[in-house]
């Protein structure tokens, strides 16, 4: 195998690929955590509507899933520095592609959670009050159990194309997977040493997203 | 962001930002053609009786789904120039769109015919139809209804997904408002009306979609 990507080694090639997918977990994992708390305030705003919150909510989900993630990714970069640039916080690529992730999936995730939400009869709101139970009360004991199973297999769909969609920080030289699969290929010019590379790549991604359904798979049994 | 000149600058050059916005409607309209008819050949042989057609199809929906569609886009861009194959940034990347897209379209597709009742088929075979007659007949239009709001999500996926071809400079709006901004430096006014432009066609559908879900839940 040594001779096949000379003048690396085999392992030489899956040491920097796998460098970036610790980068592209790093991201995907940011973001993931952070838009599902983003994501679970704005969705239960939404569905709530009431008031200016709830109105601003559905403005901000409307527009945001309606934009290319790659159109956050990039502007972020290029514009955020400007305005933050003076409160001297080190603003670096992964921290703009984060983001860019972040503001993006929360809207994603608000609207599955907001739909999972829409799906409970009425009536156990009605049957809640009247047991006493106050609005927050009713939705984290009567209302998100019964939603929990719409939500999440769409859920854990949204953090798997977040994972992918990590591959477009590249456009900003963040050294994640796709970046340095990018780098590595470039040093190659035969079909067969590229095929492979994409191959690997792809496969990497591939078992992380299959990872993620299998642990979405067990959550969904264990409820 | 806040400054005149910035925007009067930008709308000057507002010829830029109409070829990409045609480039984007163009490409996505191609892909989606192409998407329809691989998500319905797929669907359809993922209900066949045939055992490895099934697995051919489960196989393709399951690998395209889980890797990223940059990854998809490169390796048509970059690998079959060195196959001896150039094709033109405009097939590439309608064909890779169409085909990403198509996983998620083909899986609407196989479900809902699955949510056709069986006795449709049942009926349309006493009746003496074939498989091809009962599936175009008798399954798909009612399957179709099903069907259409999933698929106009999709299509707006699609809309959003072709901004990736700016990567390998598609010729589309993210690339000449990347281009355009670079140039000119003027990056906040440039992509806010990128972004307006995108919702422009994307909120529309975004939009209908929810008109359809309504209406099939009635």
């Amino acid at each position: 195998m040594t001779g096949f990507f000379a003048p690396y080694s085999f392992l030489q090639v899956l040491r920097f690929l796998l460098q970036g997918l610790g980068v592209t977990l790093l991201i995907a994992s940011f973001s993931i955590l952070l838009s599902f708390l983003f994501g679970m305030v704005l969705g239960i705003l939404r569905f709530l509507g009431k008031g200016i919150l709830g109105k601003a909510a559905a403005v901000f989900v409307d527009v945001v899933r309606n934009i290319p993630v790659l159109l956050f990714i990039i502007s972020f970069r290029l514009v955020l520095p400007t305005y933050i640039g003076s409160w001297k916080i080190p603003f670096k690529p992964v921290i703009s592609a984060i983001l860019a992730m972040t503001v993006f999936t929360s809207a994603m995730v608000a609207e599955i959670v907001r739909g999972g939400l829409n799906g409970v009869p009425g009536g156990q709101w009605e049957a809640s009050y009247s047991q006493g139970f106050s609005t927050f009360q009713t939705l984290r004991h009567v209302i998100m159990p019964q939603a929990i199973g719409k939500i999440l297999v769409p859920m854990v769909g949204q953090f798997v194309s977040c994972l992918k969609d990590t591959s477009l920080c590249q456009a900003l030289g963040v050294a994640e997977l796709m970046m340095n699969a990018t780098v590595i290929i470039g040093k190659y010019k035969y079909a067969s040493q590229v095929i492979l590379i994409y191959a690997i790549v792809a496969l990497l991604y591939y078992g992380v997203n299959e990872f993620f359904w299998f642990l979405s798979g067990k959550l969904k049994r264990s409820k | 962001m806040f400054k005149a000149w910035m925007w009067t600058e930008l709308f000057a050059s507002w010829r830029v930002f109409l070829t990409g916005f045609l480039g984007t409607l163009s490409v996505s309209l191609v892909a989606m053609l192409l998407m329809l008819v691989i998500s319905l050949a797929v669907g359809i042989g993922c209900i066949s009786s045939h055992k490895a057609l099934r697995g051919m199809g489960k196989a393709y929906m399951r690998f395209f789904q889980n890797t990223p569609f940059l990854i998809q886009l490169f390796f048509l861009f970059h690998v079959l120039p060195l196959c001896g194959l150039t094709l033109p940034t405009f097939v590439v990347g309608s064909v890779s769109l169409a085909l990403y897209t198509a996983s998620f379209g083909s899986a609407v597709i196989e479900s809902s015919i699955r949510a056709v009742p069986q006795g449709q088929t049942e009926a349309a075979s006493s009746q003496g139809f074939g498989f091809f007659q009962s599936m175009f007949r008798i399954i798909l239009p009612q399957a179709m209804k099903i069907a259409l709001p999933p698929m106009t999500n999709q299509m707006i996926n699609l809309v959003k997904n072709s901004s990736v071809l700016a990567m390998i400079a598609g010729g589309e709006l993210m690339y000449h408002a990347d281009s355009w901004s670079a140039d000119h430096a003027i990056y906040g006014p440039t992509f806010v009306l990128t972004a307006v432009l995108y919702l422009s066609v994307c909120l529309p559908l975004s939009r209908l979609t929810k008109a359809l879900e309504a209406k099939t839940r009635c």
